[in-house]
């Protein structure tokens, strides 16, 4: 069972805290910018998603814990966690991903 | 009886005798032995029968890799457990233990005959076999596999043991205690973290207390065992623990511990735990699993009296016991030498040893000399004899054509040794080929740990110790007096005269795979080790293949034609050995298994004779009956009289969320398709919520509290994840928002009254609220006091019926339900449940989330358009909506369905086609989400999706029924009281 920094909490928990939320980083379109989407980038936005075999942004929720979303940075092939930060801060850099593996 | 005691073993003490039972027989043991040792020492080697062919089966190995040697024991009071390892298994006062698999005995079994028919049971036989006709299932496939399934008898009795659970932590987990364990514990116990040391067996020592006496530092190894337990029982930082089996290994070195307490015990203490699960997190694993020795696959090798040469010196050694009086050694591996010199050193009879090698290191060969021992080299064993123990063997000499018949009573094997990687496995550590020891050794970590000794492909005490100790770069150096652990090789295949198929080599004991299993699997295409491993289920029994997985796969590899790298290995899953369901559980036992979640009022409930339905997590109440009715007659009756008088209900499962701040409206604008700009303080709105995909997502009547507070509800069900999806938007959509979100689900306890009296109760129980209908119309929300209780009270309706929802403070739920019970006799209150519930709704053609709509249905779809806003700028599910395929494409509509005979209650879930006559398979319409009896309509009613339902009202359907055809007519889902006058009184 993987450990999870919460950038929230600034804790390390068990996994059984938090839920899965998704692929990170995909911004959705406010009301007046869907409407100029057409029906393929709508479909786009909602159901195509990258699956990236190694690290992959995404989103998790510490559901049983502060209640709060975050994202991070996670190897799907090792399933370890290399970094999470909180909601709105940018993706990080790859210089930045490198780092915080040491 | 004979006793083939001959010395004392290392963990057997001989002042404690011990009495247990076999089959129904007497035997006695002593206090250390396991079942296996204690059998053999009374000369018993036949223990089980195999589970497909029922052939007679003896002790294969001495410890938690025995795949033959499996059990039932019986504590007394009906404690039963099956399928247990006569091999770890220690013996107790009074313990009775039985084989499985055998009837009526285990010398003479009927199941044997599907050996005699073996020829039927080909890898993939269940795959093949049962198959068609279609009809043979029921009556001749189902039961016969039942009857195969399974080994040992599943338990008939509750399970009256208590089970614990606790979590730990440390620096150092070390996992085996031979001597790479043992040196590791030690130089870590010089550390300042705590040391966590385990083994699956009784006692700490591993192969030290296994092979005969060895000198290390001087001391002899017995010795030199008891001093280092000495030290690592004094360090403060170290915890020795025995009898617990590392079952699993998983991310961020977590690894579940099962220590057994009490099996071993002819007492058990009053109230103590059976096995204690220990869920621990270390900075540091240290894996020292040892090796498992490999059986040698030739024809006849499952026969009892047949083991491995690495079993036989453990019982030798460990246990006292020899296994046999006239023994012969058939082998490709050295260390099989050492085992047979320490036997005819402890006075057994060792005729020969047969050695596939056509060289083998001089030393040994003078050795053997020097002992009388004949060796043959290049030979192989052919045959096998003996019905119920082996008794002689024919051995084969490939280069001279030669044949001979030797006696004996014992045959130990060894095909050379596997490295144990199973926990490496499980934490995802990569493995790679080792040539020169033909087995797998752990390569790449993946996780803060490391594998020492036999497990890392290091073999001796010696080096073992040493790689124990280096691990902590401690600079002493073990030094030890050892016969080299030597070498060998491995075989694909075993020389024979006799044609493949004649013979019968074993790979898999425990699930009764032959070599000729594996061949016929890659010959019919299964190429991949982990195809071969399903079809033949090499593997799959519950060993988990400790000792068939790398000979299954040097014979796929031969069979495939490819490198055995290239073939790689099956993957190893938790746990590593058999684990009962009670350490799983641990205190979630009985009622803390599955907490049952009650309302406030279900004490009233539960007196007052309810039937529950599980809803959600709740427990709810279904229906009151009275008087024998059943659950028709309950409904009908509940149904009647809130229509006509008076009915209560129990809503508190309700969701409820209060949201609140500045920014509230704009969050619910966004949140639901429901516009809410207009709607003022003090009144209701029914609330539809989508999808960002589009669909009903969930509903539910909301209230407008203050400008700034919204009081919320959700379906029973749907309350968290609604929150989540709240939070979700909130937090990482709309976070410029200032809103807060709170559950208040538990806070509020909900009585629905509903009826033409619901006014008339109320009224003198409420001071501060006017409740007249024109100040307290329908769809409004009132705070105030109930019989002095605080309340949100809420006029709306979910039957159609003049409604009131009151909303308490959960503590006072009950109270108050009890007062309107007593007030409520002079209008009949009926109290009613979720079925009632149900009907009545569903005359009005309210929807249920979930179960009239299934995630592809639109407010459009339902026939909720009203409930979607025109001018908002943004809500989620907004664009969706508006995609071309939900606008223009034909879609499934919500209707109402009215049977032609109205006395025909339809099938929920059954399907509709517009034609009955049409050829099959029909074009199938849609189908019915909900349909119920109407008592007060006296005909039935239901609800139904169809392709293009608006377009169909007034047509005639059909519903096909095993029986006949059901015709119906399709409707407005509107059935009672259309205009809606009953709900505005
Ligand atoms: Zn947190």
């Amino acid at each position: 069972m993987l450990l999870i920094h919460c950038p929230y909490c600034n804790k390390k928990r068990p996994e059984v805290e938090f839920a899965y939320a998704g692929e990170a980083h995909i911004e959705r379109p406010n009301g007046i910018n869907q409407l100029t989407m057409t029906d393929e980038e709508w479909s786009n936005f909602m159901f195509i998603r990258n699956n990236i075999r190694g690290e992959h942004a995404e989103r998790w929720w510490h559901n049983s814990g502060c209640n709060m979303f975050f994202n991070a940075i996670r190897n799907t092939q090792t399933d370890k966690f290399i970094m999470t930060y909180k909601m709105g801060e940018n993706l990080p850099t790859e210089k930045q991903i490198k780092a915080a593996k040491k | 009886m004979k006793n083939f005691r001959s010395k004392k073993g290392s963990v057997i003490n001989e002042e404690e005798t011990i009495k247990f039972s076999f089959d129904g027989n007497e035997f006695s043991g002593f206090k250390g032995d396991t079942l296996s040792s204690a059998l053999l020492a009374n000369g018993i080697h036949l223990v089980g029968r195999s589970f497909k062919y029922h052939r007679p089966r003896g002790i294969l190995s001495a410890g938690s890799e025995e795949p033959n040697a499996i059990i039932t024991f019986d504590r007394g009071e009906g404690k039963i457990t099956p399928n247990v390892r006569a091999t770890t298994l220690e013996i107790f006062n009074r313990l009775q233990s039985f084989s499985q698999n055998s009837y009526p005995n285990l010398k003479f079994d009927i199941g044997a005959f599907n050996n005699v028919f073996s020829i039927f049971f080909p890898a993939g036989f269940y795959n093949k076999t049962f198959m068609w006709p279609k009809s043979f299932w029921d009556k001749v496939y189902e039961p016969f596999i039942r009857n195969l399934a399974g080994l040992g008898p599943a338990p008939l009795s509750e399970d009256t043991d208590n089970y614990a659970s606790c979590y730990g932590h440390c620096e150092t987990l070390i996992i085996g205690s031979g001597p790479a364990g043992i040196a590791a514990a030690l130089a870590a116990s010089q550390t300042e973290g705590r040391v966590i040391l385990v083994d699956e067996q009784s006692e700490i020592g591993g192969s030290l207390l296994s092979s005969s006496n060895k000198k290390i530092d001087n001391l002899s190894s017995e010795q030199w065992l008891s001093k280092a337990l000495n030290t690592l029982k004094k360090s403060n930082n170290v915890k020795l623990m025995t009898r617990t089996t590392a079952i699993g290994y998983w991310h961020d070195n977590f690894v579940a511990l099962s220590e057994r307490l009490t099996d071993h015990l002819s007492q058990v203490p009053e109230g103590s735990a059976r096995e204690q699960l220990h869920r621990i997190r270390a900075r540091r694993v240290i894996l020292a699993q040892g090796a498992i020795e490999r059986p040698l696959v030739f024809n006849g090798n499952d026969r009892p009296g047949i083991m491995l040469s690495n079993a036989a010196q453990t019982y030798l050694n460990k246990y006292g016991v020899r296994v046999g009086d006239n023994i012969s050694v058939f082998t490709s591996h050295d260390s099989a030498y050492e085992t047979a010199f320490e036997m005819c050193d402890a006075k057994v009879n060792v005729s020969v040893i047969i050695d596939l090698r056509k060289e083998v290191n001089a030393d040994l060969l003078a050795e053997a000399n020097s002992r009388g021992i004949e060796v043959h080299l290049n030979s192989s064993i052919s045959r096998t004899y003996g019905k119920l123990r082996i008794n002689a063997f024919e051995v084969y000499s490939p280069i001279q054509n030669k044949k001979f018949i030797v006696k004996c009573d014992a045959l130990i094997m060894s095909g050379g040794w596997t490295p144990s990687l199973h926990l490496w496995s499980h934490s995802k550590g990569s493995i790679k080929w080792d040539k020169s020891i033909s087995a797998y050794i752990p390569d790449k970590a993946n996780e803060n740990v490391c594998c020492i000794g036999a497990c890392n492909g290091n073999f001796g005490i010696e080096k073992a110790l040493n790689e124990g100790n280096s691990v902590f770069n401690n600079n002493k150096k073990y030094v030890v007096q050892e016969q080299s652990f030597g070498s060998g090789v491995v075989l694909n295949t075993i020389p024979n005269y006799l044609k493949k198929e004649k013979q019968k080599a074993f790979v898999d004991f425990q699930n009764d795979v032959t070599e000729k299993d594996i061949s016929l699997a890659v010959q019919e295409g299964f190429k991949s080790i982990e195809h071969v491993k399903r079809y033949t289920t090499n593997g799959m029994a519950t060993d988990q293949g400790k000792t068939s997985n790398l000979n299954a796969l040097e014979i796929a590899s031969r069979e495939v034609g490819r490198s055995i790298e290239k073939v790689g290995l099956t993957t190893f899953r938790p746990p590593y050995t058999p684990t009962t369901f009670g350490t799983f559980v641990g205190y979630r036992d009985k009622e803390l298994f599955d907490p049952v979640r009650k309302t406030p009022i279900d004490d009233w409930a539960v007196t007052n004779s309810a039937v529950f339905e599980p809803v959600g997590l709740w427990r709810r109440a279904r229906f009151f009956p009275k008087n024998k009715e059943n659950m028709d007659q309950a409904v009908a009756r509940e149904c009647k009289s809130t229509r006509d008088s008076l009915g209560i209900f129990d809503a508190s499962t309700l969701g409820k969320i209060e949201i609140v701040g500045p920014d509230a409206t704009k969050f619910m604008n966004l949140m639901y398709s429901t516009s809410w700009t207009s709607l003022k303080v003090g009144n209701c709105r029914y609330g539809l919520m989508l999808g960002e995909d589009g669909y009903i997502y969930d509903d539910g009547v909301v209230a407008r509290i203050a400008d700034d507070r919204y009081h919320v509800t959700t379906t029973t069900g749907g309350a968290p994840r609604v929150f989540r999806h709240m939070e979700d938007y909130l937090q990482t959509e709309f976070n410029d928002l200032d809103v807060w979100l709170t559950s208040t689900t538990e806070q509020w306890a909900v009585i629905a009254l509903n009826g033409p009296h619901a006014r008339d109760i109320l009224e003198p129980l409420i001071k501060d609220i006017d409740l007249s209908a024109d100040s307290f119309p329908h769809m409004s929300i009132r705070e105030g006091n109930i019989c002095g209780i605080p309340t949100r009270l809420f006029r709306v309706s979910f039957t159609g019926e003049l409604g009131f929802e009151i909303n308490v403070p959960s503590n006072y739920g009950l109270a108050l339900w009890k007062i309107l019970m007593t007030e409520g006799a002079k209008y009949r209150i009926t109290p009613y449940g979720t079925e009632t519930m149900h009907v009545l709704r569903a005359e009005k053609g309210y929807i249920i989330v979930g179960q009239d709509t299934d995630g592809t249905v639109t407010p459009f779809d339902a026939g909720l358009g009203w409930a979607v806003a025109k001018k908002k700028k943004d809500f989620v599910g907004m664009r969706s909506l508006k995609r071309k395929d939900l606008v223009n494409g034909v879609r499934k509509q919500l209707v109402g369905l009215l049977t032609e005979d109205p006395l025909t209650v339809l099938a929920e879930g059954s399907q509709i086609v517009i034609n009955p006559k049409q050829p099959k398979p029909m074009k199938m319409l849609g189908h019915v989400t909900s349909s119920y009896w109407s008592e007060c309509l006296g005909k039935s009613i239901a609800m139904a999706v169809i392709e293009d339902g608006f377009n169909l009202m007034g047509t005639d359907i059909y519903i096909p029924m095993p029986e006949d055809t059901i015709k119906a007519k399709v409707c407005k889902p509107i059935f009672y009281d259309p205009e809606g006058k009953r709900i505005h009184v």
